[in-house]
């Protein structure tokens, strides 16, 4: 039995979400194999091969590979697929995206997000927003899942001297061409492996007024995140949102500034281990998951907290 | 150009969702069904590619028990042209319903198929990328922008990062995230119209395919509750507790 796992990267750096799916993959038993395909990606490859537990990384570098399409990448996958009882990768932009093409191109099912490892073939998945948690057996004979980053443990980062094997590219379906990205750029520390995240809600009324939950965060050193409703009126980029179909974070801290609490909110941050919910509204339902509550007007609160700390 | 595209009916977004006490699943008697939301987004941009002049037919198509006519007839007042459900009470997982959606795109030949996203009962996130594997077609996912260009179409997709632009050769494969557009609600006028428009009901295996489920699925449970917890009187109280209760900052 062994997992090959697909390192989630810029061709740059080993994205922390890889790092949660190489402890996904522990768990599902056997050895471990992390694919890295890129273009000019040998430093992420490196990086892979001295995580602890690691037995090989492949790596395909090639043009195709340079922005994760997916029709070129589910390819290589499915050429590399034979020997592996288990292909995993992190419930990420590119893992959603590619490993459904992966499981369909193998006629296996694909098991999306899974929250923890029962056993080699059997998974636990949040559904209905995670309202409700699946036990669900694969009876295929590979399994092709992804895995939410937040609830398993980082593997370390070093410590491990895994051999790297380059390995050719697969024929390039050339139907996709990437065009531009636009990516938001900040200082502060990635929504998903915050230890603290502040969110503003649709309470924030502009993203001028964000300013004063970057101050907070900034000072906590913070994650900034926010509701879809803050997304959707434009206040800030949708990379922020945090939800059933945003980012799933679970930090230490989750402050929740002029958020009411939805249950498509909620799916994102309710494993987070302290909440704080600050709200001029008593009866938001966002009070209901907080271990602490703040009344009132958040134009006040937010910088008074700011400054007292 | 003809466009076809996939639903869902699935428990309202807005139903608090409970499961059954023998742990088999989701309460779904008496339950509130809509479509869901991600595939509105879906029939929504698809009028709109054929108000724009830029699509013929509008195909709408869901698998599904014979209760997913409605959620179709709602397509339909929106301005889908015409239905076809592949009616089974079975349960349907993604790999099948991708491989009933092949089945009927064989059939029907559009040069585009758009579907959301994800639904948002199981969350699963898999048909649309499944269908473009199944189909050997380029696939666009977690679209929130559109636009036909030529033989190929420019998708603006949300991913970890911000957005990411693509060009896809067509015929196409998309799926939709929630910013795409915001869809409307029916007209009267129009949800008459839809009472006349067809509905054509396949079986599963008059398609010739096997939508045998390859998951079984043990058990569902509730996730662990939160314990709600205390209001605090102001900001000091806040800290205070953040620092010497939580322990979470210094
Ligand atoms: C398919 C689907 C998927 C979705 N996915 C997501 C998702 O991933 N993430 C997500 O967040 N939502 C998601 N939603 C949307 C969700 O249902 C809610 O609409 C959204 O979360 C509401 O955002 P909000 O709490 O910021 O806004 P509101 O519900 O409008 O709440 C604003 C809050 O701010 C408070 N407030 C206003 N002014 C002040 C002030 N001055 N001081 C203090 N408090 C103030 C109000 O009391 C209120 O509680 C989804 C919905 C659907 C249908």
């Amino acid at each position: 039995m062994t997992s090959l796992v697909l390192a989630d990267h810029d061709n740059a750096s080993l994205k922390a979400s890889t790092l949660s799916a190489v402890t996904a993959a522990q768990q599902m038993g056997g050895d471990i194999h992390i694919l890295v395909a890129g273009q000019g990606c040998g430093a992420v490859a490196q990086a892979a091969a001295k995580i602890p537990g690691v037995a090989k990384v492949l790596v395909a570098d090639a043009a195709q590979y340079a922005n994760a399409l997916a029709e070129p990448l589910a390819a290589l996958i499915v050429s590399l697929a034979g020997p592996y009882s288990h292909l995993v990768a992190p419930a990420s932009s590119v893992g959603k995206n590619v490993m459904p093409r992966v499981a369909a191109l193998l006629d296996v099912a694909q098991i999306s997000d899974i929250s923890a490892v029962v056993s080699a073939d059997t998974f636990v998945r949040p559904i209905y927003a995670g309202n409700a948690l699946a036990t669900v057996q694969s009876k295929d004979a590979k399994k092709v899942v992804t895995v939410r980053g937040s609830t398993f443990d980082k593997a370390k980062t070093d410590g491990g001297s895994a051999a790297v094997e380059n390995v050719n590219p697969a024929a390039d379906p050339g139907l996709s061409t990437f065009v531009s990205q636009a990516l938001s750029k900040s200082e502060r520390p990635e929504l998903t492996s915050a230890r603290i995240v502040v969110s503003g809600g649709r309470g924030m009324g502009s993203g001028e007024n964000f300013k004063i939950i970057e101050a907070l965060a900034d000072k906590l050193g913070a994650g900034v995140g926010a509701s879809r409703a803050a997304v959707d009126a434009g206040f800030v980029p949708n990379d922020y949102q945090v939800g059933q179909t945003g980012k799933i974070v679970a930090p230490d801290l989750y402050i929740a500034v002029g958020i009411s609490g939805a249950i498509q909110h909620l799916a994102g941050m309710k494993d987070s281990k302290v909440i704080v919910a600050i709200n001029k509204d008593p009866e938001a339902p966002i009070f209901q998951v907080a271990d602490y509550g703040l009344v009132g007007d958040l134009f006040q609160i937010v910088p008074e907290l700011t400054k007292s700390l | 150009m003809k466009i076809l595209v996939a639903i869902k009916r699935v428990v309202d977004f807005n139903v608090k969702v409970r499961v059954k006490a023998d742990k088999t699943g989701i309460e779904l008697a008496n339950v509130k069904m809509s479509m869901n939301p991600f595939d509105e987004i879906a029939v929504e941009e698809a009028v709109r590619l054929k108000d724009a002049g830029k699509a013929t037919e509008i195909v709408i198509v869901s698998i599904g028990p014979q209760a997913a006519q409605e959620t179709i007839r709602t397509a339909l007042a929106m301005g889908g042209d015409r239905g076809i459900l592949v009616q089974t009470d079975a349960e349907v997982q993604p790999l099948a319903v991708a491989k009933a959606l092949k089945a009927v795109v064989d059939k029907e030949s559009p040069n585009l198929v758009v579907l959301g996203k994800q639904a948002i009962d199981d969350d699963s996130n898999q048909v649309g990328q499944m269908l473009a594997a199944l189909l050997g077609w380029p696939q666009g996912t977690f679209a929130s922008k559109v636009a036909l260009e030529g033989d190929g179409i420019a998708v603006t997709r949300e991913v970890d990062g911000g957005l990411e632009t693509i060009n896809l050769k067509l015929p196409a494969v998309v799926t939709t995230d929630l910013r795409l557009n915001e869809p409307r609600y029916a007209s009267l006028p129009n949800i008459m119209k839809a009472k006349k428009k067809t509905i054509d009901t396949l079986a599963p295996d008059a398609l010739g395919i096997d939508v045998a489920p390859r998951l079984t699925t043990l058990k569902v449970e509730e996730p662990a509750k939160r314990q709600g917890g205390v209001k605090v009187a102001d900001v000091a109280a806040l800290v205070d507790k953040l620092k010497n209760e939580a322990k979470v900052i210094g």
